[in-house]
């Protein structure tokens, strides 16, 4: 089956990002794509790459780009949400691209699920 | 349609909301802060009891752990998931919904 | 940057529904899921725009933000009933797009009809409930 993913949260104030990646995560071991995962709101921190966990903590904006990488994962920031919050090319994590809001509904229509995780 | 709420019941409106609205039947999974809403003994219990006659109630587990809930207090006809279980029932029970 | 993918959407006609369940203002969900509205006109799926719980309190008519220098996004309401009566009078697209309000969350702010900006459909829990089961993707915030 064919998944969408919507983000709403950044990585650090609510659980919304944890979830959503072992969510993506377990779906793919499960034989399942995941198309897209759009992120929205306070989302958009996701893909920060200026932001440095403490060591002995997960470091959601790694993971996600990794997870994205490894299985050709499509990880979209909304460019509305992410001028708001300063989130630009520039400070973009490696993996993400930064586009529209129409992708999520692109992604809304392609997919056979959208879940959406946030607060 | 699966309900997800991912809300203490003792801070949001999210699962009262979602068992008004939410057509009989339809399968709720709990998960994050929303887990504290199946354990026994709460203000809460008497609702998700009767929720559980009409809908499937599910709850994940890795978040039981994180917050320490034995499974002894997880009231009886909740069903543990993992992530793989929590895959499972979105392509199962079709639209999810998020009760944010 | 990573490469722009591009899903192949043409043809499909979904039913996506917008949940607003958050009082405006106090927090941003309720401007930026009014954008998420906006965008998806473009793509002429089958639209529900629903308001239930705290939501209800976005479209309370006489908002006035001047004091807190906040924009007033109440007015971009109109855009919404706009797209509506679009949809309803364009004969060559079959796309049905609704705005619906949960009676029980209206009735439980003291709310009616009359205090609200849009024109809306008033369903009570069980048939707002039945109208979120026929869809295909609910997206809220």
């Amino acid at each position: 089956m064919k998944f969408g993913i919507l983000v709403n949260e950044g990585p650090f104030t609510h659980q919304a990002s944890d979830s959503a990646y072992q969510f993506a995560k377990a779906a793919i071991e499960k034989g399942h794509e995941v198309l897209r995962v759009f992120f929205y709101y306070d989302g958009v921190n996701n893909a920060n790459k200026l932001s440095e966990p403490q060591s002995d903590d997960r470091n959601l904006v790694k993971l996600w780009g990794e997870l994205g990488k490894e299985h050709n994962i499509d990880l979209v920031v909304c460019i509305a949400a992410a001028l708001r919050r300063g989130i630009k090319q520039d400070v973009l994590a490696d993996g993400f691209r930064i586009s529209g809001l129409g992708q999520l509904i692109e992604v809304g229509i392609a997919a056979d699920r959208t879940v959406v995780f946030g607060d | 349609m699966l309900n997800l709420v991912n809300k203490s019941p003792f801070e949001r409106l999210a699962m009262e909301s979602c068992l008004r609205v939410a057509p009989k039947g339809s399968a709720i999974v709990f998960l994050e802060d929303g887990v504290y809403a199946v354990t026994k003994g709460t203000a809460a219990a008497a609702k998700i009891q009767a929720a559980a006659e009409g809908s499937a109630i599910y709850v994940l587990g890795p978040d039981l752990d994180a917050r320490g809930v034995d499974r002894e207090r997880v009231m009886d006809g909740v069903t543990e998931i993992d992530y793989g279980g929590f895959v499972d029932l979105v392509v199962e029970h079709g639209t999810p919904q998020s009760w944010l | 940057m990573s490469e722009e993918v591009v899903f192949d959407t043409e043809g499909v006609r979904k039913n996506f529904m917008f949940l607003n369940r958050k009082a405006p203002y106090g927090t941003i969900y309720a401007l930026e899921i009014l954008e998420m509205i906006l965008i998806s006109a473009a793509f002429e799926q089958n639209t529900t725009v629903a308001f239930m719980d705290d939501g209800v309190y976005q479209i309370k008519k006489g908002q006035n933000t001047k004091a807190l220098g906040m924009k007033n996004f109440s007015p971009m309401y109109g855009v919404v009933e706009m797209e509506k009566e679009d949809a309803e009078e364009d004969e060559d697209v079959e796309m049905v797009w609704r705005i619906v309000v949960e009676q029980e969350s209206m009735e439980a702010r003291g709310l009616s009809p009359e205090d609200l900006v849009l024109d809306v459909e008033v369903l009570p829990a069980a048939e707002f409930g039945a109208l979120m089961a026929q869809q295909d993707v609910i997206l809220g915030g």
